[in-house]
């Protein structure tokens, strides 16, 4: 039983690293979303330094290598060497590129933690819906009479079974894209685990003799449900939650990254993706650190879902003994 | 048990009927029409009303529900705008690509999931058991791109190895049979191997988990008893029974396998399903997107049940 906590510590530690690098990494990396000087700067693997060069008129250069020759400064943009008159230069600037550049530029560390702020919330926000959905329809089928539970319970088998990336694809064909409907569409195709989990939960403390002392008392079914039943849901549904929020960050990811996800200009772990699986080529570090980004996150979730899970079962056992 | 596997049926063929009904009330109720969609929109306007009529969408709504509904149901799927080709001639020609993809990616998945797990069951929480649960579950939090971006760089780029796209080179019509298959083959290694390593971490998982609760019964250790090898009751005594439930798990499985294999078909432009349905949508193809859904729907559900009814047939205990 000793797995049980030490997994579950390992998991959040992993969760409130990433947690804290998305919370306070902005603070420190450049604009997400700034674009600077794509022949210059565009597509430079990690650990780059590039010198950024403004001029008077307010327009800037990056180069990656920078030398001055009396009243000249040379900078070297790509493979050529180009040169500016020093008076017309306002500052040089050193920047660091931690995870490189993308094509047009960008700090791929800062659109990094930006898409995962997206992956992450809108991963929470459809989790949230899902659970809600989930648990109404887990508790009406426990409630309602018997032929209701069967119908509902048949529909929830029938619709696990369903190709979520198609039918998502297919629906995305025909709404518009943003962040409201992709939380709506994922939260609204996969809350059928957690309606069989509510229900298979209930049904176990509808057994309990304390449940039928208080239905023996004559409390309405609303109330049964609300006080009697749902505290006992909590452990095994943060359990499945966990589990289910790295689901539907793959689930999102394999959305952006087929492009009927989250909408540009708004970076998510799949768009950037699938924004540098276009040059894999050139750089096949791009499409690799978002992936690395949503293994991460998958796996921290799917730790601390492990560790829920050996505790809950240690409990039960222990309660089971005694 | 019969009356069970029927309501099971009956509930599919209802939510297949409710994707279905689902994909065409989103194209009719969506707004713009098909014949504005799809037609330059300086056309005159009773040229617009011919195309209307043409598409039928004159009628009042449910006339076109029901007959959209019986022209499907009857295998009637109308024209692809993208292809230019009957929906159903499409679909054809791509549904056993998919097949091909996803059969051998599930062998691999098997093959890879049921090694690590009896690696792991022969010596639960040893190193090599911690090690090798680490790792199956980092294959199960990896996105497929992330995999089929190492493999890509790695064997098609770094040691072209493999080729990294499509079916078959063109200058591939001319060779013999054998000459083909060792081409398709070629073409199937990496997509396939995507499908596998994004797979094997689930399966070993699932494996891990049931082997282990079989070494804890009785004829286990009945059969250590009367001095059968531990490698021998793991393989031949243990591992069966752990795999029956594995039915149903690859059942359940399937609709992650076929989601899964969409993306990895347009990445590696694998000419299947996931890639025609992927290149229908991004062209607002109506009658493919249609037809494709139910057809993809149908086919998971129905996969689904009859894992359902194989489990309930080879499992004694719920058999009745």
């Amino acid at each position: 039983m000793k797995g049980g906590p030490r997994r579950l510590r390992f998991g959040l530690a992993l969760v409130g690293f990433e947690l804290t690098l998305v919370v306070l990494a902005p603070l420190v990396l450049p604009n997400p979303h700034a674009i600077v000087d794509p022949r210059g700067a565009g597509l430079l693997p990690p650990f780059s330094r590039v010198f950024v060069v403004t001029l008077q008129d307010g327009t800037s250069f990056a180069g990656l290598e920078l030398s001055r020759k009396g009243e000249v400064l040379a900078l070297r943009r790509g493979s050529s060497w180009e040169q500016v008159p020093e008076k017309l230069v306002v500052s040089v600037k050193p920047q660091w590129y931690l995870l490189g550049s993308d094509t047009l530029g960008r700090d791929v560390a800062a659109r990094l933690v930006k898409a995962g702020q997206i992956s992450l919330s809108v991963g929470v926000s459809s989790l949230a819906l899902a659970v809600t959905l989930g648990t109404l329809w887990g508790m009406a089928a426990v409630l309602g009479p018997r032929w209701l539970d069967r119908l509902l319970m048949a529909l929830v088998d029938a619709a696990l079974a369903l190709p979520l990336l198609f039918v998502l694809l297919a629906v995305s064909a025909f709404v518009r894209p943003s962040l409201g409907t992709v939380v709506l569409m994922l939260g609204f195709f996969s809350w059928m685990g957690v309606a069989r989990l509510v229900r298979g939960q209930a049904l176990l403390c509808r057994e309990k003799p304390w449940f039928l002392a208080a239905q023996g008392l004559g409390l309405k079914p609303l109330r049964l449900a609300l006080v009697h039943v749902l505290p006992h849901l909590v452990t095994p549904l943060a359990t499945d939650a966990t589990l289910r929020l790295g689901d539907l960050i793959l689930l999102e990811a394999a959305l952006s990254f087929l492009g009927f996800g989250v909408p540009p200009p708004i970076p998510s772990w799949g768009s950037m993706a699938a924004e540098g699986f276009e040059v894999w080529r050139l750089a096949f570090w791009l499409p690799v650190f978002p992936g690395l980004a949503i293994a991460l996150s998958v796996f921290a979730f799917a730790t601390v879902a492990d560790g829920l899970g050996e505790l809950g079962r240690g409990e039960r056992i222990a309660g089971e003994a005694a | 048990m019969t009356t069970r596997l029927l309501r099971r049926l009956a509930a599919s063929l209802i939510v297949v009927w409710l994707v279905a009904s689902g994909t065409f009330f989103l194209v009719a109720l969506a707004p713009g029409d098909l014949a504005s969609k799809m037609a330059d929109p300086r056309i005159s306007p009773a040229a617009r009303q011919r195309l209307r009529e043409h598409f039928g969408l004159h009628r009042p709504i449910w006339k076109r529900y029901v007959s959209w509904l019986t022209d499907t149901v009857s295998g009637n799927l109308g024209d692809s705008f993208l292809f230019r080709r009957p929906v159903r001639e499409v679909l054809a020609a791509a549904l056993p690509n998919t097949a091909i993809l996803a059969f051998w990616g599930l062998f691999l998945e098997l093959v890879l999931g049921l090694a690590l797990a009896l690696v792991q069951a022969s010596k639960p929480h040893s190193f090599w058991d911690r090690l090798l649960s680490a790792l199956s579950l980092g294959a199960y939090a990896m996105p497929t791109f992330l995999v089929a971006a190492v493999l890509l760089w790695l064997f098609a780029y770094t040691f072209p190895l493999f080729p990294p796209s499509h079916m078959a080179e063109p200058q591939a019509q001319g060779l013999s049979f054998g000459g083909r298959l060792a081409e398709t083959a070629r073409h199937l290694a990496l997509p396939a191997l995507t499908v596998g390593l994004t797979g094997c971490g689930a399966v070993a998982r699932y494996v891990r988990g049931s082997l282990l609760d079989e070494k804890q019964q009785a004829y286990v250790l009945a059969a250590l008893a009367r001095g059968c090898s531990k490698r021998r009751v793991l393989l031949i005594h243990a591992l069966p029974n752990a795999l029956l439930p594995m039915i149903t798990v690859l059942g359940l499985s399937l609709p992650f396998l076929v989601s899964g294999s969409l993306v990895i078909e347009v990445i590696f432009s694998w000419p299947g399903m996931g890639q025609v349905f992927y290149a229908a949508v991004t062209a607002r193809d109506v009658p493919l997107i249609q037809a494709g859904t139910v057809l993809v729907t149908t086919a998971v559900v129905a996969g689904n049940w009859l894992a359902d009814v194989a489990y309930s047939w080879a499992d004694p205990r719920i058999r009745r």
